[in-house]
């Protein structure tokens, strides 16, 4: 793999988002995931490997990371903007067809339920790790989630909720979005919700971290 | 009356109170409605759960305004009225304290300062509203509660400080990692909210929410090996909550919790009381369990 390629996978993996970021201090003055993602594709190397060898593999990291507490959201959050400004320069390859996505993941914290941060992180893994995402936003009801799979055929669902009251939507939307399209995978996390949980509301897959959730989504298109 | 921290000082203990949100939607609160509102909408309610506390042994009650700053009251289109229902949730829980103590709840504002969300000025200005908001109504002291994150507890503090005379007090949720360790969601140990925080002038710290309160002693034990010298509050859940019949319980008892109180109080803290999940029931018992600590402290 290009020496190029590893530079960007440790700009994702440790938060770096340009040269003039101060962000990690042990990579001050050094150049970003900004820099070295342009670079890249001048030199000629695939955006479909900037992603997979770049961007993805830093991503595993940071997932990997944070599942196993070496670090927290600050660093999680820094890493999301390092991807964020390399994902810049990759969007055109997105739009064009060059890049191939792993699938989509429609994502929303449900309705009655405003917490943003635990979906916001779930969504930059799961777009860091090649996956197409379509955001919901926060109070999100069911016909909105219903909507979108409909229009993003085969896509996967998350459910997020942070509130125990809030819950009990989570098993409201995952029957309505059963009935509306029965082979829909619905996939939920957040602080209050379990695998017992998961499986008393009839959701495929609860993960407790991101990364359970980027793991399972890609074993299911692997 | 007095402070609550000249209290501690002479060594009593002190009682706080139980779970507020999730007694509001017991009451009724749908989800997606901010339960602030019921200050200006439902005063009564809100009394009524104040009351239930003092009635249970509390020495000291806290306020429904725990989502009360402009950033979360935007989301209702209520920003405006951040002061109003403020000083309203102060109001009503000085009005069931009587000589007790009034806490001023502060949580987060949900936005995150290190991503650009919003400028230091902007939640110092926030919480500046919130503070003075719930000073006007009658709270004598001010707990900042459920903090993650350093810098939003340290920018709350230093408006509590600079703008009200109440007493400070600051709490943070930790979580125990893979390894044991105690964290808060951004990092935080009890040991760093420490060193950070009490030279910024809170007069107590402390954890609240979490998972119960068996990991409560392992937190209280940590701060107090990183300054012997702060008066140390825990509001724990009433463990984590589990789903059942289309409702999410709570799975410490009353019993359970009180059983654990004298582990809490001889690791350190001060003032005992719950978070999500523990109702008057909880307190009671938990009032007799600081009761016969004090008891045994003074045998006379």
């Amino acid at each position: 793999m290009s020496e190029l390629l590893k530079q960007i996978a440790e700009c994702i993996e440790f938060g770096k988002i340009n040269k003039a970021a101060p962000f990690p201090p042990q990579m001050k003055g050094q150049e970003g995931a900004d820099e070295l993602t342009r670079k890249a594709l001048d030199e000629g190397i695939s955006a479909q490997d900037i992603l997979t060898y770049g961007m993805m593999a830093g991503m595993e990291k940071v997932g990997i990371k944070f599942r196993n507490n070496e670090i927290f959201v600050p660093q999680v959050l820094m890493s999301a903007k390092a991807m964020n400004t390399a994902m810049v320069h990759l969007k055109p390859y997105f739009l064009s067809g060059e890049v191939k996505q792993k699938g989509t993941f429609i994502i929303g914290t449900v309705e009655g339920d405003l917490h943003d941060i635990g979906k916001n992180l779930v969504s930059m893994m799961v777009e860091g790790n090649g996956w197409n995402l379509v955001d919901l936003g926060t109070d999100v009801k069911a016909e909105k989630f219903i909507a979108a799979l409909k229009e993003h055929r085969g896509a996967y669902v998350g459910l997020s909720a942070l509130l125990t009251t809030t819950m009990v939507n989570m098993e409201k939307i995952t029957n309505a979005i059963r009935e509306a399209v029965p082979d829909a995978k619905i996939t939920i996390g957040g602080a209050p919700v379990n695998d017992e949980f998961c499986k008393k509301i009839g959701a495929d897959k609860y993960s407790k971290d991101p990364q359970g959730l980027v793991e399972y989504l890609n074993a299911e298109v692997a | 009356m007095g402070k609550i921290t000249n209290q501690l000082k002479k060594g009593r203990i002190l009682l706080s109170d139980g779970a507020w949100g999730t007694f509001l939607h017991e009451k009724g609160l749908q989800p997606g409605e901010c339960p602030e509102s019921w200050n200006l909408t439902r005063p009564n309610e809100v009394l009524g759960i104040a009351r239930s506390y003092i009635d249970a042994g509390a020495d000291m009650i806290e306020t429904n305004s725990f989502g009360g700053s402009r950033f979360k009251l935007e989301k209702y289109g209520l920003a405006d009225k951040a002061f109003e229902i403020n000083k309203a949730a102060a109001a009503i829980s000085r009005q069931a304290a009587g000589d007790k103590f009034v806490l001023g709840s502060l949580g987060p504002t949900g936005k995150i300062l290190m991503m650009g969300d919003v400028t230091e000025e902007e939640l110092y200005e926030a919480f500046r509203e919130q503070c003075t908001g719930l000073e006007a109504g009658g709270a004598d002291a001010l707990m900042i509660e459920t903090m993650s994150d350093l810098d939003e507890a340290r920018l709350a503090i230093k408006a509590a400080k600079e703008n009200t005379h109440c007493e400070v007090f600051c709490t943070m949720t930790f979580e125990k990692t893979v390894d044991g360790k105690f964290r808060s969601m951004m990092g935080v140990s009890p040991t760093d909210m420490v060193n950070e925080l009490a030279p910024t002038g809170a007069e107590l710290l402390g954890p609240n929410c979490g998972n119960g309160m068996a990991n409560m002693i392992g937190i209280v034990k940590e701060i107090k090996q990183a300054d012997p010298e702060i008066p140390v509050l825990v509001h724990a859940n009433a463990g984590m909550p589990v789903y059942k019949d289309g409702n999410t319980i709570f799975p410490e008892t009353p019993e359970e919790m009180a059983r654990l109180v004298p582990d809490v109080l001889h690791a350190g803290a001060n003032i005992v009381g719950g978070c999500c999940g523990t109702t008057p029931e909880h307190i009671r018992k938990m009032r007799e369990a600081v009761d016969a600590e004090q008891k045994k402290n003074r045998p006379s």
